[in-house]
């Protein structure tokens, strides 16, 4: 199924990455060839199948609930961007 | 006598428990062989001596002290998307080039517990999405063998390195291949264990339920040594498989009389290189030489596993790559005022090419009207192809086929047209859908370049496949082939 260059500004803003003009029409083309290949399995009746998640299977694993030693705000910023103080800084997130 | 870079790991082992070397003297020796060839290779991303001569130090002293186990003093490579306190973990990706973890991921800490050397980093495809290293944000690594030719990938590195001896074993992760078809092109060993086997803890994820850490090796023993020392249930990895495990190494008998191995067609492919198909069908005759039956069987979902596998995988994949938006770590743009265009741009700037394909790819598949006709409808394909296997493994003990339907292609054959690498792994897709174990192992050449075996077997079955492949191992000697460098 072809897609539309609509279509690629759409799923990248979906994914916020931002495209140049030249990777829309290269990733139009060939996001493209590769839904083509997805077609082929239209052929399998899939209809009474029940979807498998993970391949092995495990129910959801809890541990208890009881606090356990983390990494220290100093270790969680060392990879930090921008950090003031104890905090991530990040930019305006509300509009005025 | 042999250079010491050029031991396997358990002549380095046996070699290190007799004193006839240092633990200090291997490490020494594998950086020596990494400045004659690294520069042509390019296996590693980051390579960490002062850390490692420490750590040989110590390794050293444990053995004095009679605390040695069979990792001590052993020096590794770790794929770059494995994290390692205080060492640059990169993804070989500009989004981390900067990236130092602050913990270590289960692997790493029970292999350093365990007195291993770590050598340095390992090259890959950026975030273990491609087959040939060459999506390495930073150099594409060579292979050894025709350094025009690519190694295979994502674990392009650790092949790579293992193949040229710049390590005596490494680690990588495989999510539709990426320890058994570079292993395969690189002429060594590669082990990709059943789903939740091996702790995925610190692993920098890209299929969460489709990626499994396991070694590269030089041969089948160093395999079941690495598989031990990393194997077993943690409680961090909530995929984790809470199941014991047995002592790989005690179940390499060699002997594999009545073993009932069957040849699925479908992996017999269009297209398939006529020296990789002949290969591969004489290992099959010395394995019944050996005593196995073999029988043909078939897998008739094989050629969905290839569309299968490239929606749940992006869609995984673009799930796993929201966290990189320039705030918590990584790559971040700051040249704008706007919170939403440096999220864009830090995104469009930090990841390469195919990441970002797989991450629209993966968006797609998971947006409003498209859901069903592609996430639901992959994963209920997915349930037939786990059926599938599971059919055939009531009948047989082990699966057999090649790899990869190709040898090492050259440098930049395959880079322009995305479809054309997917296919490259259209052998080993499918068993990371089913969550089986499977390993690499060279059964000969085709043009002079290395062609792989692949061994697949049911859930847990890693004992089994190691055996089989000891057996072939013993009866050949292409697992003793090196590269002339």
């Amino acid at each position: 199924m072809p897609l539309e260059r609509a279509d690629v500004e759409h799923i990248a803003a979906l994914a916020r990455i931002g495209l140049s003009e030249d990777e829309i029409v290269t990733f139009q083309e060939q996001l493209s060839n590769i839904l083509d290949q997805f077609e082929l399995l239209k052929q399998l009746d899939t209809s009474a199948v029940e979807p498998t998640g993970h391949a092995v299977e495990l129910n959801s694993v809890m541990r208890e609930d009881v606090p356990e030693e983390s990494l220290s705000a100093e270790d969680t910023l060392l990879n930090a961007p921008r950090r003031e103080g104890d905090l991530f800084r990040v930019k305006a997130v509300l509009e005025e | 006598m042999a250079e010491l870079w050029q031991l396997t790991l358990h002549e380095a082992r046996a070699g290190l428990d007799a004193g006839s070397f240092s633990a200090v003297d291997l490490a020494r020796a594998c950086f020596e062989r990494i400045g004659q060839v690294e520069d042509r290779v390019k296996a590693y991303v980051t390579l960490t001596e002062d850390h490692a001569l420490q750590q040989a130090e110590a390794a050293d002293r444990a053995l004095a002290e009679g605390r040695g186990g069979p990792m001590t003093g052993i020096p590794v490579q770790v794929k770059d998307l494995i994290c390692t306190n205080g060492i640059p973990t990169t993804c070989s990706s500009r989004m981390l080039e900067n990236f130092v973890p602050v913990y270590d991921a289960t692997v790493w800490a029970r292999l350093s517990t365990q007195g291993a050397v770590l050598l340095g980093k390992g090259n890959m495809d950026e975030f273990a999405m491609g087959s040939s290293c060459e999506n390495s944000a930073f150099y594409p690594t060579h292979n050894p063998w025709d350094l025009g030719r690519v190694p295979g990938g994502s674990s392009g590195g650790a092949a790579a390195a293992v193949a040229a001896d710049e390590a005596i074993v490494a680690l990588g992760s495989d999510t539709g291949g990426s320890i058994r078809q570079p292993a395969s092109l690189c002429g060594v060993a590669g082990l990709k264990p059943t789903y939740g086997r091996v702790s995925r803890y610190g692993l920098i994820a890209f299929a969460s339920s489709l990626d499994q850490i396991g070694p590269v090796g030089k041969d089948v023993t160093d395999c079941a040594i690495a598989l031990n020392a990393i194997a077993g249930y943690d409680p961090r990895d909530s995929t984790s498989l809470d199941l014991p495990v047995t002592d790989f190494t005690a179940g390499l008998t060699g002997e594999i009389k009545g073993m009932r191995l069957g040849i699925p067609r479908e992996y017999f492919v269009d297209g398939m290189e006529p020296g990789v198909r002949e290969a591969v069908e004489d290992a099959i005759r010395e394995l019944e030489t050996l005593g196995a039956s073999v029988e043909p069987v078939s897998l008739p979902t094989t050629e969905y596993a290839l569309a299968c596998y490239y929606i749940i995988a992006p869609s995984e994949c673009s799930a796993n790559l929201a966290r990189y938006d320039g705030v918590k770590f990584g790559y971040s743009y700051q040249d704008t005022p706007d919170m939403w265009e440096a999220m864009e741009t830090t995104r469009q700037q930090g990841f390469g090419p195919e990441v970002k394909r797989r991450i629209m790819l993966g968006a797609y598949a998971l947006s409003a009207g498209y859901y069903d006709a592609y996430y639901l409808k992959a994963q209920q394909v997915r349930t037939l192809i786990r059926q599938d296997f599971a059919r055939v493994f009531e009948t047989v003990d082990a699966l057999v086929t090649p790899t990869s339907p190709v040898v090492a292609f050259p440098l930049g054959d395959k880079t322009a047209d995305p479809v054309q690498m997917y296919l490259i792994d259209v052998c080993t897709l499918p068993i990371n859908i089913a969550g089986l174990p499977a390993m690499s192992v060279p059964c000969g050449f085709s043009e002079g370049l290395p062609v792989g075996m692949q061994l697949i077997g049911p859930h847990l079955s890693e004992e089994r496949l190691l055996d089989i492949a000891y057996a072939y191992e013993q009866a050949t000697e292409w697992h003793k082939a090196r590269p002339g460098l």
